[in-house]
């Protein structure tokens, strides 16, 4: 039996939820757990994020290095005070281990869920490790959401017992190849459920621009919360390699030449005439660049209609939020109304 | 067809080993077209191995000998009289041919020769390309005659992935990304609206996932008589 409306009408009741459904403009972050079993570096980092974003990413073994696990991470976060947005990969896990580990995520107050297909394990630690792939990322939102609208589990057998009720979301990769077929990818993601949408990094906003322009016209904006991803640049250096060799990532020129124009102090120095103190002064050049970029980011992508919010990748940069959500005036977040009891 | 590539020479000398009577034995069928276990092979490897072990003093008896498919019981029969006068059987077969010789000759020891690596084609001279994942469901109807399964570093039945660019998956630049030539096949064709369904999760039963899989045919079996 279905109990979605004894949540005032909320899928899950989450902070990311209840933020997007009264219409305010949403943040999100990243956490990226540490390579050990050390949990005091999750808190350093929740600490740096809380009362910053209304819920944060817990990255499920990134760029298939293992980590410390999201749900493990994510109980942690929750201690912490802060809301996590579970990352759920099909590369590592099947059916059955993906439907446990979320009732038990639900159990431990987990209520966001991102569902992500995950990077292939030769770009990680372990390239002979077997890779699952039971799923993609589509087939995982439409049992999530099963899960939790009809109270099945994927085989069809119904729970005897309370449903895990997440928010669900993916992501969305609005330049990647073939970029006529984009549009139309997340308009599978809507339909198999998808409640939010995180999408890649955008640093082309006119690119994304002419994107929601489409997601509009097929009316995705008003089934499913767009979070537009956005992340601080550390670099010229950085920026070039994004453009140069992450699919799916578009930099422009003028961004480059932002951040390279923040080291005109030191341009035309060879790299051996650079003294300690210079290198340390030029990063912290860029760094400051790079924040003020991306706070401009956030105020063009706030103007482009169906944008619900930012999604702010600052992953082992976490210090870069506050100045970045305080730079655009997001600052402080929204005070909900208060929940009415079931 | 199977297509199998050789192990190193230094690898085969490891595999025979000690033995002082060596059979190579190739196979007529899928490894002699992708030019891994055929009867030229055959010939070449038992030529090298004696070399190598003339190098080394110890003058093994390494002879070869090609059966027409060493995945039927028929062929391997007539080559019986070898097999048994030999210490260790190396066969250039696929491991099914392999398999096969251990089957039907339960008193000789057989070591692989070749690394069997998928079910594919030439898609050009000298170069083999996988096409299919034998996962006994097949849907290619749904993908433009590209197999997701066996051509998507990823499996997936709703690509494509964000990670293609160019054509190309990005785990290899020299690997196509089959769901942009999924993509491209189907508008092509004005079949893109195929694309726009959800398709369901995979039955992985009818694959290996499933158990070792089996069919029996009733119709073609010989019925014994009573």
């Amino acid at each position: 039996m279905t109990t979605s409306m004894s949540n005032n009408g909320n899928l899950s009741g989450s902070t990311l939820e209840r933020t997007l459904r009264e219409g305010h403009f949403a943040v999100t972050g990243e956490l990226g757990p540490p390579q050990s079993a050390d949990g005091d570096e999750i808190r350093k980092k929740a600490a740096l994020l809380k009362g910053l974003v209304d819920a944060v990413n817990i990255t499920d073994n990134q760029t298939a290095i293992v980590r410390m696990s999201s749900i493990g991470a994510g109980t942690i976060v929750v201690q912490a005070g802060l809301e996590p947005v579970i990352q759920m990969t099909c590369r590592d896990r099947n059916r059955l281990a993906i439907q446990s580990d979320l009732l038990g995520a639900y159990a431990l107050g987990m209520r966001n869920l991102l569902c992500l297909t995950g990077d292939h394990q030769s770009f990680g630690n372990h390239p002979d490790a077997k890779n699952v792939f039971d799923m993609d990322s589509l087939q995982l939102v439409k049992i999530v959401s099963d899960m939790r609208d009809e109270c099945i589990f994927e085989c069809g057998d119904a729970f005897k017992g309370l449903e895990p009720r997440f928010f669900v979301g993916a992501a969305a990769a609005p330049f990647a190849d073939p970029i006529d077929f984009r549009p139309y990818r997340l308009a599978k993601k809507v339909k198999a459920g998808a409640n939010f949408i995180q999408t890649q990094l955008v640093y082309d906003v006119g690119a994304f621009a002419e994107y929601m322009e489409k997601v509009r016209g097929m009316g995705l904006h008003e089934q499913t919360y767009i979070l537009a991803g956005v992340g601080p640049l550390k670099s010229p250096g950085m920026a070039r390699y994004m453009k140069n060799n992450v699919p799916g990532i578009l930099v422009p020129d003028e961004i480059i030449d932002q951040m390279t124009a923040a080291s005109a102090p030191w341009a035309g120095k060879k790299k051996d005439e650079l003294t300690k103190e210079d290198k340390r002064a030029r990063s912290k050049a860029w760094k400051e660049a790079g924040i003020k970029v991306c706070i401009d980011l956030i105020q063009q992508l706030r103007e482009i209609k169906g944008v619900a919010g930012v999604h702010i990748m600052a992953i082992e940069w976490e210090a870069a939020v506050k100045p970045i959500v305080e730079g655009a005036g997001l600052f402080p977040r929204p005070t909900l109304k208060e929940e009415l009891p079931a | 067809m199977i297509v199998a590539e050789q192990k190193s020479l230094e690898e085969l000398k490891t595999l025979i080993g000690e033995s002082e009577k060596v059979l190579v034995v190739g196979c007529g069928t899928c490894v002699t077209v992708c030019f891994a276990g055929g009867s030229r092979e055959a010939a070449i490897t038992s030529s090298s191995l004696r070399m190598a072990s003339k190098l080394n003093g110890d003058e093994k008896q390494i002879t070869d000998i090609t059966v027409q498919r060493q995945c039927e019981w028929e062929y391997l029969d007539q080559i019986a009289e070898e097999v048994e006068n030999v210490d260790v059987v190396l066969s250039l077969g696929c491991g099914i041919g392999v398999q096969a010789i251990a089957e039907h000759f339960p008193n000789t020891w057989v070591v692989p020769g070749l690394n069997t690596t998928f079910l594919g084609l030439p898609s050009e001279q000298g170069v083999w390309e996988e096409r299919c994942a034998a996962c006994g469901d097949c849907i290619l109807e749904l993908t433009g005659g590209i197999c997701p399964i066996a051509r998507c570093s990823k499996s997936l039945l709703n690509g494509p992935c964000g990670g293609s660019e160019d054509g190309h998956c990005e785990i290899d630049p020299e690997i196509d990304c089959a769901w942009q030539l999924i993509y491209d096949r189907l508008n092509s064709m004005g079949k893109l609206d195929v694309l726009l369904e959800l398709q369901p999760l995979k039955n992985w039963s009818a694959s290996r996932d499933g158990g070792p899989r089996k069919i029996v045919r009733e119709d073609l079996r010989l019925i014994e008589e009573e």
